[in-house]
């Protein structure tokens, strides 16, 4: 049992544990002490200054986000000079803000805006000191405009820190100080892996994903255009929450009645290509563990992931699954399988996808990415940009009729719509694993051991007689400690403990994005994560060797898993990556390239 | 071998660039010449003190000091005082009441008043010979408390003798001793606070410099009471000579045994590094300057938890300033009650000031802790130049305030100071005469902070900023009503929001200008006077057209080309072409160009 303390917030008393802070107290005591830099994922850095508190036993302020509370302290959250001080802050954060709020993209999310609102601050009740500063446009993800940076801190912070990363630091000082990437290259040219954990934890609209919308539009109004749509399974888990709906909703039905209205001409579902990637890569795993090859599997569905190996752990390239992420599998068979079935021109098709994920924009445009002999995947809209397009096309998102996509391309089982959650590729893997290595369904398809928010999770197996020990990670601070961990092992021993490995780069898994709503919190993601889980539970097939719809492509057009014509379109290589600049140095493995050479002989 | 004169030259900042150096070898060669070698040994020392005398040569046994010293006056020296035993007259010190000679150094005002306990040995000893400091007593401290003391009795006595932090804030010393003895942790520190960076102060500059052992004896017995075995002296970079005597007295310290391993035999092992910073003023910061050794970002973080408790890899670390340490032996030595018997209630020993401005003797003194400002600037620094009367003066720098005439019997302690808004800082004295603008003063340092602040609390970063505008605008006549409140209004909040020391203390040159000074605000804004005609917005050539002898010298000297006239007519300027540059005022040879400020009435 921890210690606990007792104290008063505006005379009223609160009980909390040794250690809390004053902010989380107040909280306790129903109030919300305001605050701009501070996140509750994150570490407080303490920056702006707006949560101080005076206290009524003693003189002086002190920031509530990082001060514990003490036993019998009398705090006060509330007085005549804290609003004054409050909005002060508030008024010298707008003076040095480019203050666009209609056009922003985090009008309605910015926190800055909020505050600024509640207070009653007028927008230049002081003169503006902003200076011109020039937009960072040379990420195909990721864009900064630094003239609406406030210096919070927090995208530092969880670059830095959470993904370990690395991309961006705050540099110069005083009145100069800003954030920018190493030798000041931009984003385009850093570490940066695209994961935009650093948009989701942003404040203000100074982070965005680099806009697709427009040309979606014109592709969708273009009737020379055959435009088809498919969306990751996150995305059906967060788009109700942004329509007034509770978080974790699923809101599959009106997803695709949504993407009909707005024009697009099929609609897909990535949650198919996720069961064709437990396919592929199930087959990969199973015929390593038998092979007693290059293990642990490492999953490959998570774009930052990728890139974050390519740049800080290139050595594990031939651990890491050939097969693509279900985004680009999609995207292959749109403008091969698809084009031929409905008799179209690939050149004539526009693949669009649907993503909680700012690293897929840079996902589609890898050069090796065009296996259909076109981009396979030509834009990429973010969580945020389908919203905006819903709101711009004038839907009624709560009230929408259900509607069906193209079932050949779009059935799905349980075990993909949890690809959006932190484990569920492994647990959709070790279901289909499971079959393949025994000819029957496991007693019971929850592996519980690798579901929640924990930073790290492990889990042993028994199948086929034999014991197989995996693990988790998401958030690649976390992923750093099992790679650490088999790196070592590897080195040490030439084996490793586990058999297979999933990472995802971002903090809960896709349900919490880079490409989700503002502030998604890890709170939030949980939920999220929860509803795809009972999704899982409510469907008829949960385990992807049982969809219909794969199995059907299989014997219509790939053949088998893992067979040649499977290997050329659905499987890929890496590349060792400048840490410095995140540019491609090297071809790391070659896996793939070997197996296709193989199949030629 | 005893010599019959020893030669001490100062080689202290201020007469190492005043050209010390080419005399010492000049006297080397003249003493050669004069086969006088086995007879004076000349010694290079730290700072003497009186920088406005420099370059200085002090004559021992004779005590004879010789100011102003060129390279031509050596042979003189050399033959008339070292051979013949007559002292050059013409470069001893004259008293400037009474004209007389004054021969013996320590019968000069300057030195009479000061008590020298931390600078001893400076300007006495070869800063770079470990055996001068064991002469006079070195290291004696550190074996005394090492082998006859505990722990606790070193404590005691630091507790005894009321020692204050003198990097500013006054904090008991024996306090954050305790505290770090106090803490849990397995590996501790103790480090050194030579960050000095304060516009004008060079006290820590002259001890470390002059006398470097005695801070490395200081820590040492610091980290023998708090179970440090490693210890770091943070200096700037810009203090190169500092650095390198530094290095050396550690290596010397080292090799003879009183640092390193088993000290003295007493079991305790204790190592010192120099860590060099780049420069940022806020690295004197305590958090910030942990942060700068650790190798990130000089930024400050949030208190608590405090460095005693969690500092230099979080680990308890001791951090004082330079001249805290360097009392530290004397307190040993003499004991605790020796050094409280010097100074007030509150403030117990001396306090090391540069002083600077508008002052007859520039330079560094050490007086007893109460000692009135009266003392300090007229009786040691012997008021200002002629034709000057000291208006204000400017105590703890950029973050301390002015102090105006009316309160210059204060004797200077923590606690008077702090009252009267100004603060003891680091001890930077810059006397203020009439010809100074207080207002344009109070933007020069706040420049300097606006500059020097690390950019991470908006408070900071964009108040001060804010700030500096306004004073900008005020000095260029753009000032309006309304105005100084807003300075006030602003300079509190920030005051109370910002995170650290030094946003926290930023405003102070601004507040306690307007409050001692108001007027001189109202006449910048509402006259559009700079009644010290320093702000050149504000002032206004004109000719006197009886007074011109229409020689053309001033149209000549006119960058811009505002003066019309020609030789036999009168000259005038072209008032709103005038850049105020001067230069016609300084050439006039007949006194006609007038300078004026403030609206015409």
């Amino acid at each position: 049992m921890s210690e606990k303390i007792k104290l008063k917030i505006d005379g009223y008393e609160v009980e909390v544990e040794k250690g809390a802070t004053i902010l989380e107290a107040a909280k306790k005591a129903g109030v919300n002490i305001p605050t701009l830099c501070y996140h509750e994922d994150l570490d407080p850095s303490a920056a702006c200054g707006i949560c101080v508190v005076e206290f009524e036993n003693k003189g002086g302020y002190q920031r509530s986000c990082c001060t514990p509370a003490e036993e019998g302290m009398e705090v006060i959250t509330n007085s005549k000079t804290l609003r004054k001080r409050r909005k002060m802050i508030v008024e010298l954060t707008l003076s040095n803000h480019h203050v666009d709020c209609p056009s922003c993209a985090a009008d309605g999310k910015c926190e800055l805006q909020e505050l600024a609102n509640h207070f009653g601050v007028e927008t230049e009740a002081m003169p503006s000191v902003l200076e011109d500063k020039e937009k960072d446009k040379s990420s195909v993800a990721i864009e900064r405009d630094p003239e609406k940076c406030i210096l919070c801190g927090r995208c530092v912070e969880v670059c830095e820190n959470i993904q370990t990363v690395n991309a961006i630091e705050i540099t110069d000082r005083g009145f100069e100080a800003n954030i920018d990437t190493p030798f000041g290259y931009g984003i385009g040219e850093s570490p940066c892996i695209n994961c935009g954990q650093c948009i989701v934890y942003c404040p203000t609209g100074a982070l965005k994903e680099v806009d697709h919308l427009e040309k979606v539009w014109d592709a969708i109004l273009d009737e020379n255009k055959h435009v088809v749509v498919q969306e990751a399974p996150a995305i059906r888990a967060t788009l109700g929450e942004e329509f007034g709906m509770e978080i974790g909703n699923v809101t599959v039905g009106k997803m695709y009645a949504a993407l009909k209205r707005i024009g697009f001409d099929a609609i897909f579902d990535t949650n198919f290509s996720a069961d064709l990637t437990i396919m592929e890569e199930g087959t990969e795993v199973v015929g390593r563990i038998k092979e007693g090859k290059d293990l642990p599997v490492i999953t490959s569905c998570s774009p930052g992931w990728i890139k974050f190996m390519e740049e800080y752990y290139p050595e594990l390239a031939k651990n890491v699954s050939t097969a693509k992420s279900p985004q680009q599998m999609m995207g292959v068979l749109t403008k091969t399988y698809y084009a031929e079935k409905e008799g179209l021109d690939p050149k004539d098709i526009v693949s669009v996808s649907i993503m909680p994920c700012t690293a897929k924009k840079f996902e589609a445009q890898r050069p090796e990415m065009s296996d259909s002999g076109y981009q396979d995947v030509d834009y990429v809209l973010t969580t945020r940009e389908f919203v905006r397009m819903i709101k711009e096309a004038r839907l009624d998102f709560k009230n929408l009729e259900p509607q069906e996509p193209y079932h050949a391309l779009a059935d799905y089982t349980g075990a993909a719509t949890i690809f959006g959650a932190t484990g569920g590729v492994m647990e959709a893997a070790i279901r289909s694993a499971y079959y393949l290595l025994t000819d029957e369904d496991m007693d019971s398809l929850d592996v519980t051991p690798v579901r929640g928010m924990e930073g790290v999770k492990e889990a042993e197996l028994e199948i086929a007689g034999s014991k197989l020990k995996v693990a988790v990670a998401h958030g690649l601070g976390n992923a750093r400690k099992i790679l650490d961990k088999v790196k070592k092992q590897l080195e040490e021993n030439g084996e490793s403990e586990y058999a297979f490995v999933e990472i995802m780069a971002c903090p809960g898994g896709c349900v919490g994005g880079g490409g989700q709503p503002y502030h998604s919190s890890i709170a939030m993601r949980a939920r999220r994560g929860e509803g795809l889980y009972k999704e899982d539970s409510e469907l008829p097939e949960r385990a992807s060797h049982h969809n219909q719809a794969i199995l059907n492509l299989y014997e219509d057009f790939l053949g088998e898993p893992g067979s040649e014509k499977a290997h050329h379109l659905l499987h890929t290589n890496y590349f060792k990556r400048s840490v410095l600049t995140g540019k491609s140095i090297a071809k790391a493995t070659g896996a793939h390239e070997k197996h296709l050479e193989k199949a030629a002989e | 071998m005893a010599q019959r004169l020893n030669v001490l030259v100062c080689s202290g900042a201020s007469c190492l660039s005043s050209g010390s150096i080419e005399i010492k070898k000049k006297m080397l060669e003249e003493i050669k010449k004069a086969g006088l070698e086995d007879e004076i040994r000349i010694i290079e020392t730290g700072c003497m003190g009186p920088c406005e005398l420099g370059p200085v040569i002090l004559v021992y046994p004779d005590e004879i000091l010789y100011k102003k010293v060129k390279k031509k006056d050596v042979e003189e020296i050399v033959e008339n005082h070292f051979l013949k035993g007559r002292p050059v007259e013409r470069l001893l010190y004259k008293s400037p009441e009474t004209e007389k000679l004054i021969k013996k150094h320590e019968e000069i005002d300057y030195f009479k008043k000061q008590k020298k306990i931390v600078l001893r040995n400076c300007g006495m000893i070869d800063p770079e010979s470990l055996e001068e400091y064991v002469a006079l007593d070195g290291y004696e401290a550190l074996g005394k408390a090492l082998t006859e003391m505990s722990r606790d009795e070193v404590l005691k006595e630091i507790e005894t003798s009321g020692l204050r932090g003198r990097g500013g804030a006054g904090f008991p010393t024996h306090l954050k001793w305790k505290f770090t003895k106090d803490a849990e942790g397995d590996q501790k520190f103790v480090v050194c606070n030579a960050d000095e960076g304060d516009p004008g102060a060079f006290m820590d500059r002259s001890v470390v410099e002059g006398d470097p052992h005695t801070v490395l004896e200081g820590m040492a017995i610091a980290g023998y009471v708090v179970g440090a075995s490693k210890g770091y002296i943070y200096v700037r970079a810009e203090y190169p000579l500092a650095i390198e005597r530094l290095r050396k007295a550690i290596k010397d310290a080292k090799e003879y045994g009183f640092l390193g391993e088993n000290i003295f035999d007493s079991g305790f092992d204790f190592d010192l590094e120099v860590r060099i910073g780049a420069g940022a003023f806020v690295c004197g910061e305590e958090t910030a300057l942990i942060h700068s050794i650790e190798g990130k970002r000089g930024t400050p973080r949030p208190r608590p938890p405090y460095p005693s408790i969690s500092g230099l890899w979080e680990k308890p670390t001791n951090l004082n300033n330079v001249e805290t340490y360097a009392n530290v032996r004397h307190i040993i030595l003499k004991g605790g009650d020796w050094f409280a018997s010097i100074g007030t209630e509150s403030s117990k020993g001396t306090k090391v000031f540069a002083l600077s401005g508008d002052i007859q003797n520039t330079g560094l003194a050490e007086v007893p802790m109460g000692t009135t400002i009266n003392e300090l600037i007229y009786d040691i620094g012997g008021g200002a130049p002629e034709g000057k009367e000291i208006k204000a003066v400017q105590l703890g720098g950029p973050s301390g305030g002015c102090i105006t005439k009316e309160y210059f019997d204060t004797p200077i302690d923590y606690e008077s100071l702090t009252e009267l808004g100004a603060m003891m800082g680091s001890g930077g004295v810059i006397a203020m005469s009439q010809d100074t603008c207080m207002v344009n003063t109070a933007k020069f340092f706040l420049d300097f902070n606006t500059f020097e602040s690390c950019g991470k609390c908006t408070p900071c970063r964009v108040g001060l900023k804010q700030m500096y505008k306004m004073l900008d605008k005020i000095t260029k006549g753009e000032g309006e009503k309304g105005d100084i409140d807003k300075l006030v209004e602003l300079g509190e909040s920030i005051k109370k929001t910002a995170l650290c020391g030094l946003g926290q203390t930023a405003p102070n040159p601004v507040l306690s200008t307007i409050k001692y000074f108001r007027n001189e605000y109202r006449q910048h804004i509402e006259n559009k006077k700079c009644s010290a005609m320093v702000c050149t917005d504000l002032l206004t050539y004109t000719i006197d057209p009886d007074k011109c002898k229409a020689c053309t010298l001033c149209a000549q000297n006119c960058p811009v080309d505002c003066i019309d006239g020609e030789r036999g007519v009168v000259h005038e300027i072209r008032e709103d072409e005038c850049i105020k540059c001067g230069n016609c005022y300084d050439v006039c040879p007949f006194d006609a160009v007038i300078k004026t400020t403030g609206e015409l009435e």
